[in-house]
């Protein structure tokens, strides 16, 4: 048994070595694997989408994913389906789902922006962002805690900020802080630069200031 | 095209690459072979997911067609949304897997020496994989025939039968009715009709305003049939004197005979209905090769091992999709994709002497109503205690609110494009 459990274990949970190939499998519970490509339809294989408005849900943080889904099933995050999807789990197998997810290499969405934007949103992400999102919001799966929006479709990020500003989705409020700061400064037009940087999925380097609202 | 590891790697990337190798120490071994016959949504995902699992499992396609068209998103071919090229997928990337495709048709599988038959050879398998989607019973409607499906098409199989019902709709003079005879249950994908008399209504609302749908059916009720009417009252009038389409149930409105001369139906109250367009969608049993190879029973569709997915009738032979009786699971694309990853799971342990692990299944299904109205239905399946059922998880799944805001059925629209792409790079890809 034990290559083709490797087989499986490399090629599935893989890149995250030692995920998934010493644990006992449980006899009443899917792998992570196997509950992860179901969602495959709609979020891509091994969740990298490859559609331009479904999120790509590899490589997530997997506590991050966990609440997330949990805040789905009780419609704490307005969704179209997403609600429907997650009462049909465990809370155990929503954790089976994002430890599996965490080992998957992220795929950036390939997609189009607007380079003359790319290096405004830079910055502006250096000040209004990266204290959470981190490292310009890419996927740090050696850390915790993190929260990705640098190569997530635009369209999906859209989404989400209108759901935000419409009150369908709690904004944290220490980014409502941020956000509202920053649109009084920069303007709605501010947004349209953080989606380019964020599309653009480019080198980023924070210049680490002190933010003064902390 | 042939490709050594190499090329495979650099084809594939970096999981691939560890799969590669992973791969030494078990490539030497048995020679672990799986064929699959029917490279459509359930066949290629299967193939696809066994070679990713296991690398050295030699997976052969057999599949006659170069070209595959996706039937999902078909429905916008024919409003002219989409061209029929957009719906066209092929095998290059599932050959730049490593996995064989062999353009012919299997005409037997002989289950006791393991064999796979076409006309050109024979290809030997432990494991065999059937997902040959759907025979439509011509028969079974007085008159209709594969060669009158040329003049009254089902385009229930997408490709030549879509652009020829698609030119038919074009052609059609204003004020025309398009006549949509809807089959019995079980059938392959219940909302399609439907969301076909949506989009030939958005189609028709533009361009042949005086003209409508209207669907011959034999069931008195249909898949998501509260949202469809909504949507219908809401943009094509519904319910009202100049709808855009009318609805008849059955038993009454059952199609019972055609005359192809004359592009009439009639039904079984006896009426003779005459359309200017008319699209005739027969009752439907498992395809053919698996009525022939004993896979079916009485039902016409195949009884197998939910949680396997082998045949109950047929050892060593699995099968998935439209043909398969997968209880609460529908015959839908969704379905045939979550039915073939489990199949794959099991049939890789299988040839590896391990213990096929617990199951997970999910269907979603989207419908697009008109411009930015998309709606959906969803489940979370299980298996029973049993393992007699594949049950829907209570609580979880269900059908978009009928109260949802115009902004949510715009997304689902969005969605339901994401969907596509998503699937067909799922199975193809
Ligand atoms: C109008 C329409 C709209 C639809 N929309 C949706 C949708 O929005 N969402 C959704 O989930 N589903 C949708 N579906 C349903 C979906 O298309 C089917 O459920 C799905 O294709 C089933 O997959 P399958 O593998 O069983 O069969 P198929 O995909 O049909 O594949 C069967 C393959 O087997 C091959 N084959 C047959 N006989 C042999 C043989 N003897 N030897 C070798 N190969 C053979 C065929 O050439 C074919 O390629 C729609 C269907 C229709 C008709
Ligand atoms: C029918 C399509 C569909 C299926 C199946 C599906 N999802 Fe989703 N998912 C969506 C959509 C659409 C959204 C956006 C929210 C919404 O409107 O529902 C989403 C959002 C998400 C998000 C939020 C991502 C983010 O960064 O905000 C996560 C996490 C997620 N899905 C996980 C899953 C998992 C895990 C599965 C499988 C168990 C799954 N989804 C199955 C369509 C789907
Ligand atoms: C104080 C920390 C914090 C700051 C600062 C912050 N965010 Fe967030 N952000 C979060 C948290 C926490 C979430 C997850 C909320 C949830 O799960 O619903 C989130 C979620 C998001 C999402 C949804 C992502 C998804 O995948 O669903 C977007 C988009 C987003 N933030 C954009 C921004 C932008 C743009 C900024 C800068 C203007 C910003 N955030 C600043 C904490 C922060």
């Amino acid at each position: 048994m034990a290559k083709a459990t490797m087989t499986t274990a490399l090629v599935g949970g893989a890149l995250a070595l030692g995920l998934s190939a010493a644990a006992p499998a449980d006899d009443d519970l899917a792998t992570g694997k196997m509950l992860v490509d179901t969602c495959a339809g709609c979020h891509g294989t091994n969740g990298n989408s490859v559609g331009t408005a479904s999120p790509t849900i590899a490589a997530m943080d997997p506590l991050v994913f966990v609440d997330m889904m949990i805040a789905f099933a009780d419609d704490e995050t307005y969704s179209t389906i997403m609600g429907r999807i997650a009462r049909g789990y465990t809370e155990e197998e929503y954790e089976l789902m994002g430890e599996y997810l965490h080992g998957i290499a992220y795929q950036p969405a390939q997609q189009d922006f607007d380079q003359s934007l790319v290096d405004k949103g830079a910055k502006l992400h250096d000040r209004y962002c990266e204290k959470c999102h981190v490292e310009g919001g890419k996927p740090v799966p050696e850390e915790e805690d993190y929260y990705i929006l640098a190569g997530q479709w635009t369209p999906y990020l859209k989404y989400a900020m209108t759901d935000f500003a419409e009150e369908r989705r709690e904004l944290p409020k220490k980014m409502a802080r941020k956000l509202d700061s920053m649109l009084e400064a920069e303007g709605e037009e501010s947004l349209a630069a953080l989606y380019a940087f964020y599309a653009a999925y480019t080198d980023f380097e924070s210049s680490d200031d002190e933010d003064e609202d902390e | 095209m042939t490709m050594n590891r190499r090329d495979f790697v650099k084809a594939t990337g970096a999981i691939a690459a560890i799969g590669a190798l992973g791969a030494p120490g078990i490539a030497l071994g048995q020679g672990k072979k799986v064929v699959v016959v029917g490279g459509g949504t359930g066949g290629a995902t299967a193939a696809k997911y066994i070679k990713m699992a296991d690398e050295s499992i030699d997976v052969t396609i057999i599949e006659p067609n170069e070209d595959y068209y996706t039937c999902y998103l078909s429905n916008e071919v024919l409003s002219g949304e989409r061209t029929l090229d957009q719906i066209k997928q092929g095998y290059d990337g599932l050959k730049a897997r490593g996995i064989k495709v062999v353009h012919e048709a299997a005409t037997g599988i002989d289950a006791d020496n393991k064999v796979v038959k076409t006309d050109g050879g024979e290809y030997p398998y432990e494991r065999c994989v059937v997902s040959p989607g759907i025979s439509l019973l011509y028969d079974k409607i007085e008159g209709y025939s594969e060669e009158v499906a040329q003049k009254m098409p089902h385009a229930w199989k997408a490709g030549e039968q879509t652009k020829i019902l698609r030119s038919q709709l074009t052609a059609m003079d204003d004020g025309g009715v398009v006549v949509i005879v809807a089959p019995p249950n079980p059938f392959r994908c219940p909302p399609g009709p439907y969301e076909r008399a949506s989009q030939i209504a958005m189609y028709l609302k533009e361009a042949k305003p005086k003209s409508k749908v209207l669907i011959l059916d034999s069931k008195q009720a249909f898949s998501k049939q509260g949202l469809f009417t909504q949507g219908w009252e809401r943009l094509y009038g519904f319910g009202t004197e100049d709808s855009l389409i009318e609805w008849q149930p059955g038993p009454d409105a059952t199609v019972v005979g055609v005359d192809p001369d004359n592009l009439s139906v009639e039904t079984d109250f006896g009426d003779e209905v005459k359309g200017a367009v008319v699209n005739v969608i027969p009752p439907q049993s498992a395809g053919k090769i698996a009525l022939d190879s004993g896979l079916a029973d009485d039902s016409g569709w195949c009884p197998v091992n939910k949680k396997t997915f082998e045949s109950t009738q047929v050892a060593g032979v699995h099968v998935i999709g439209d043909a398969a009786i997968a209880t609460k699971m529908p015959k839908s694309a969704y379905a045939a994709n979550s039915q073939a990853k489990v199949t794959a799971a099991a049939i890789v342990a299988l040839l590896n002497d391990e213990e096929p692990g617990v199951p997970a299944y999910v269907n979603t299904c989207y419908s697009i109503i008109g411009k930015d109205y998309g709606i959906s239905v969803a489940a979370v399946y299980r298996l029973s205690e049993d393992g007699a059922e594949i049950a829907g998880v209570e609580g979880a799944g269900g059908l978009t609110p009928s109260d949802a805001e115009d902004f949510a059925l715009a997304r689902e629209v969005e969605y339901a494009y994401s969907w596509y792409d998503n699937i067909v790079h799922d199975i193809f890809g």
